[in-house]
Order: C-alpha cells, then sequence, then structure tokens
C-alpha cells in the first residue's frame, strides 16, 4: 500500500489541505466554465484528478479510498461515457440525428446549451475516474515487489 | 522563436539522456514550454490541456511508471542498423506525404476557406456558446469528442487489465 511521504509532515499537510479545496473548485470552474472561457470537460476531469492524487500522496492510500473506492471509480468511468452515450440516443428519441442537441430543448440554441453542458459533465467524471483509476493501479503496484 | 528555440533544446537533451528520472522531468519541462507556444498562438484551450495534461498527469504517471521500473535507460550493445532504417523509410514517406498539404497558415487552405469560416459564423446563432471550441469540440464534431472520450474509458481499462489492482486481503 502507498504510503505517505512523511506522514507526520505537518507543512505538506496543511499546505495540501488549502490547496485541495481550491483545485476542487478550480476544477469544477473549468467544468461549468467551458463555454465561456478555455476550458471542458478534458481539463476539468484532469484538473480534478490531480487534486485527488494529491490528496492520497499526502494522506495516503487508505485515506483517498475511503473517499472513492476502486469500484465507484470504475462505475463512474463507465457512467461518463453513458451520460454521453446517453445525450446522443435522447437526440435520436426526440427525433433528430445522433447528439443533434437541437431536439433537446424547445428551441435550439438551448438544446445545444443543454447538449453541451451534459455531454462536457460526462467527459470530466470519465476523465477524472479514468485518471484516478490509474494511479490507484500504479500506487498499488508500487510498494511490494 | 525564442520557445520553439527551448522546445529544440529540451528534446535534443531527452534524445541525448539516459537518466529516465531527468527525462521525465523535461517532458514536463517540454509540455509547459509547448503551452506556452499555444498561448502565443492564441490557442488558450489547447495551451490548458497541454499544461494539464502533458505536464500535470502524464509527468506523473510517468514518474509512476519509473517507480515500477528502472530508473536508467538500457544501452544496447550494438548499434541497430535495420531499425534506424526502416525509421528513416517512415520518416520519409511521412515527409513525403506532408508536401501534399496545404502550406503553413495558409490562408487558401480548405480548412481556412470553408469549414472554420462555417464555424466562426454559425456558432453564434446555431449555438449560442461564446467559446467556438467549445462550440466546435462538443457539438460539430461531437462524434470525434465521443471517440476521443472512449479512447479514454479504453486506456483505463487497458491499465486495469495490465496491471490491475492487488487483490483486496490488505485492505483495511
Amino acid at each position: 500500500m502507498y504510503t505517505p511521504i512523511q506522514p507526520f509532515n505537518l507543512v505538506l499537510r496543511i499546505a495540501a489541505k488549502m490547496l485541495i479545496p481550491l483545485i476542487l473548485m478550480f476544477a469544477l470552474y473549468v467544468q461549468f466554465h467551458g463555454e465561456y472561457g478555455p476550458g471542458g470537460g478534458f481539463q476539468a476531469g484532469v484538473i480534478f484528478a490531480a487534486a485527488f492524487i494529491l490528496y492520497a500522496l499526502v494522506f495516503g492510500m487508505a485515506a483517498a479510498r475511503a473517499v472513492a473506492t476502486e469500484t465507484v471509480l470504475r462505475v463512474l468511468a463507465a457512467l461518463g461515457v453513458l451520460l454521453y452515450c446517453g445525450v446522443g440516443l435522447a437526440a435520436v428519441f426526440a427525433g433528430g440525428n445522433f447528439l443533434d442537441y437541437n431536439v433537446l430543448a424547445r428551441d435550439g440554441v438551448s438544446g445545444q446549451h443543454l447538449g453541451i453542458m451534459l455531454v462536457e459533465f460526462g467527459i470530466g467524471i470519465t476523465v477524472a475516474s479514468v485518471m484516478i483509476m490509474i494511479f490507484y493501479a500504479f500506487a498499488e503496484r508500487g510498494v511490494t515487489r | 522563436m525564442v520557445l520553439l528555440g527551448f522546445l529544440t533544446v529540451t528534446v535534443l537533451s531527452v534524445v541525448f539522456l539516459r537518466d529516465l528520472f531527468a527525462i521525465v522531468m523535461l517532458f514536463g519541462i517540454y509540455s509547459f514550454l509547448a503551452a506556452a507556444l499555444f498561448v502565443t498562438l492564441d490557442a488558450v484551450d489547447v495551451a490548458f490541456t497541454e499544461a494539464a495534461v502533458g505536464a500535470g498527469i502524464s509527468t506523473f504517471l510517468l514518474l509512476a511508471t519509473l517507480a515500477l521500473t528502472a530508473r536508467r535507460e538500457k544501452t544496447l550493445p550494438d548499434r541497430p542498423l535495420l531499425p534506424l532504417l526502416v525509421i528513416g523509410i517512415v520518416a520519409a514517406a511521412l515527409v513525403y506525404g506532408t508536401l501534399d498539404m496545404p502550406h503553413f497558415s495558409d490562408p487558401h487552405a480548405p480548412a481556412h476557406s470553408r469549414t472554420a469560416p462555417y464555424y466562426i459564423e454559425s456558432t453564434a446563432t446555431e449555438i449560442g456558446v461564446p467559446n467556438i471550441v467549445t462550440a466546435v469540440l462538443a457539438s460539430y464534431r461531437g462524434y470525434d469528442t465521443l471517440g476521443e472520450l472512449i479512447v479514454i474509458f479504453t486506456a483505463g481499462i487497458g491499465v486495469i487489465a495490465l496491471i490491475g489492482y492487488r487483490k483486496r486481503d490488505r485492505d483495511t
């Protein structure tokens, strides 16, 4: 199991505690502000995962696994892809083409807004959980050899 | 130009170094330089991705890989001539393939004369989103982005299948 680098390094722990909420907030900002500024699901997912990895590095894998287990991550990774495809299929059932967001709401523009937001959210979920999953896999491997 | 020069220096030192840890660090620097280059080209979205993915996560993942393997690169005992020949031929073929492409930043290239103006003109009315990159990525090119997402998902599955989680007997 991945033990913390220095379990009693006070500076590191407090700095991480201060940084992690900011990183998470920034990830959410990038996620939901992607239509207006630079950013989007991919970047947000990676930033979110980075905050999580920082937490696991400083506080140890056991603490990280208390937040999200491998099973949860696996389900979330699939859920993001499912959300994306689901938006596409919802457009089909609403009478449009696959991933044609125009039909999702009453007028085309708000349908596009809704579709883009949901799709980006799906991207964010999958990217973040896959990154954390890969980190878990590496971290678990690294110790007993 | 300065940034491009730095990029070249970084790449050359990556090629000639044998210490994998230093190479990983140089890759991080390379990504940051590339991100800065993209910012000067006004491609902030790409720069953002490069900084987050290239300099952030992939540096970390490479370090994690190093922790599992060795730190020094193995030096081959002989000079492999056949691989060099293959690489040379492939590189020549690729360069030959680019000869048909429009010149860099040619304003009459098909991408600049048809698709790009269409996106720029119709994003405001069709999508209503200020960031055209997001509109192209998530709406006009939704299929491609779905493909990219599935690539990431598959990569995650692949890593888990190859390395796997350890058995849960040590779990607290």
